[in-house]
């Protein structure tokens, strides 16, 4: 089974994150970067399938040069090869032109799986997958928990709202958009990191988007809307203060 | 220049966000028609240029497949300027499809719609971006509690029905089923202490446990926690687990994304404790706390224990 998995760089989770001078993205300066979490479950799952099925894992990755460092993190924890489609200016492209750019790096490789995850920590569009799938003319299904594979199709289990589930069957090939928690993410090993520096990683240019359809204009931080009283002082301050507004004001003590 | 809203509804029965959709469509000034795959005959009664039902034996059962296909048949004579859906798990597994099949690019998970502008939230609501769509035909899904369901303005309307070309479908959907009979029924709680990914490690979580012994309230917990198996999946409060309305939620080391917010938002009253000050969940809280769980929850504990 040739699977490709879609995998983005974005900022690590507990990054302090500021508008940049131009409101149109953050200040990038002093952030660090890690994969986005629901892609790198979307790995975990290609490589256990690899493992029970056979086949070949490919990372795809649209970002700039530092993306290469997610890119090496993924051949190392077992990806065989990777792509890395150089846009050094992400926010030139809409959800549907990022799309667009993996739909043609994934061209000829005629992949039986594409697998992402469901949405991306930065942007957090939540479509990617599935307009890969429109663009490349195959079926999918969103928000996976399981995929078990069967001939010439696969039966996955996906998530409903409100702890509801159902199971969907499709024909292969097939585009999947994973939930975090699917399985246990593993962690590189060092032989897993020696053998990545010698796994190939074709870098291809962006080729230049379309015009895009939606224009990000502003980026600013949210105004709170609610009234919120903010119990000051040390952390024993602050915990007495707490429990004597939740016996004389909430009155639950 | 007119919208059309795609409303949501299984089985005969109508999604609670279809309305807060329509309340958006309609906030707008510009004329709404609303569509659903299924019965319409719920729509007669609001102020909208025209209901339509789009009906089809394929349509039956929800496929991305069958309802992209329909729904572009509609937009087709149709025409809106502007197409809104609910952003429910189904319109996240379909909309974007149908917004590329119309080379354009969905605008997801919108929390205003103000003229031109459309406003949603960046890195899980730590920001808000504004957008702007340059295209001749915009799609957008509003967020849940986004608008209020109450707003939905009444008058009278016509139902039509559409019939769509049969579609062709690739995919075979097997009937919905829930994992288990839940054991624990956290929407009747009082009191609710809820853990999210800041508690770090499962050796922390009993710091939580403890508070929630002194206050005599049940554990919950976002979806981070679940996912590693330290809390049962039947404790998870948010899109995909519980809906809750407790007294008082107190969130521990949660940042307060959407998928929880949704979850919680209806409790009372609402206590954040959490390291990061620029986190949602204080835009949600009446009570805040920034600071270290792992300094404040054992003070905390303490200081109940005393108070009791």
């Amino acid at each position: 089974m040739k699977i490709v998995v879609a995998i983005k760089q974005v900022p690590s989770r507990d990054s302090a994150l500021q508008p940049d001078s131009s409101a149109r993205w953050v200040k990038e300066n002093d952030l660090t970067y890690e994969i986005n979490e629901p892609d790198a479950y979307a790995l975990e799952e290609a490589l256990q399938l690899k493992e029970k099925h056979g086949g070949e894992v490919i990372a795809l990755c649209a970002g700039p040069e530092r993306a290469s460092s997610t890119i090496r993190e993924a051949l190392a924890k077992g990806a065989d090869r990777a792509i890395h489609i150089l846009t050094p200016d992400p926010s030139q492209y809409d959800s549907l032109g990022i799309a667009t750019l993996l739909a043609n790096s994934i061209g000829d490789e005629n992949p039986d799986l594409v697998l992402t995850g469901l949405q991306s920590d930065d942007y957090g569009y939540g479509q990617t997958g599935v307009v890969l799938a429109e663009l490349m003319d195959r079926a999918h299904a969103s928000i996976v928990m399981q995929v078990e594979v069967m001939s010439g199709s696969i039966r996955v289990k996906r998530e409903l709202e409100d702890g509801w589930f159902q199971h969907v069957v499709l024909p292969l090939p097939a585009v999947l958009t994973i939930q975090s928690g699917i399985a246990k993410l593993r962690y590189a090993t060092l032989m897993g990191i020696k053998k990545a520096r010698t796994k190939e990683v074709k870098q291809v240019e962006a080729t230049p988007g379309g015009a895009p359809t939606v224009i990000l204009e502003r980026v600013y931080a949210p105004e709170r809307s609610k009234q919120i009283t903010l119990l000051e002082g040390t952390p024993q301050e602050q915990a007495e203060k707490l429990a004597a507004k939740l016996k004389n004001e909430v009155r639950v003590l | 220049m007119s919208v059309l809203a795609i409303l949501e509804q299984t089985a005969g029965r109508w999604h609670r966000m279809s309305w807060e959709t329509l309340a958006a469509a309609q906030s707008l000034g510009l004329p709404v028609k609303a569509a659903v795959i299924g019965d319409a005959a719920g729509l007669a009664s609001k102020k909208l240029d025209a209901a339509i039902a789009v009906q089809h034996e394929a349509l039956e059962t929800y496929s991305a497949d069958g309802y992209t296909a329909a729904l572009a048949e509609l937009i087709t004579r149709e025409q809106p300027c502007l197409v809104l859906f609910p952003h429910t798990y189904q319109g996240r597994d379909f909309a974007p499809k149908l917004a590329a099949r119309f080379k354009s690019s969905l605008i997801s998970d919108v929390v205003k719609l103000q003229g031109e502008v459309f406003t949603r939230q960046l890195f899980q609501g730590k920001l808000n971006a504004d957008y702007r769509a340059a295209g001749s035909i915009t799609f957008a899904s509003i967020q849940a509690g986004a608008y209020n369901a109450e707003a939905v303005q009444d008058g009278a309307c016509t139902v039509e029905t559409f019939t769509p070309a049969t579609p062709a479908i690739r995919t075979k959907a097997e009937a919905p089923f829930r994992e288990s009979a839940r054991a624990v029924d956290l929407s009747s709680a009082n009191l609710i202490v809820s853990v999210g990914r800041g508690i770090q490690e499962k050796e922390n979580i009993k710091l939580v446990e403890e508070l929630a012994q002194a206050l005599g309230a049940e554990l919950a917990a976002s979806r981070p926690i679940c996912d590693n198996g330290w809390l049962p999946m039947e404790r998870q409060v948010g899109s995909s687990g519980q809906t809750v309305a407790p007294k008082v939620y107190f969130a521990i080391g949660i940042s307060g994304a959407i998928q929880h917010l949704v979850g919680m938002k209806g409790a009372k009253t609402i206590v954040a404790i959490n390291k990061d000050a620029n986190a949602p969940i204080f835009e949600v809280a009446d009570y805040g706390i920034v600071g270290d769980l792992f300094e404040v929850v054992p003070a905390l504990t303490g200081a109940i224990k005393k108070l009791r």
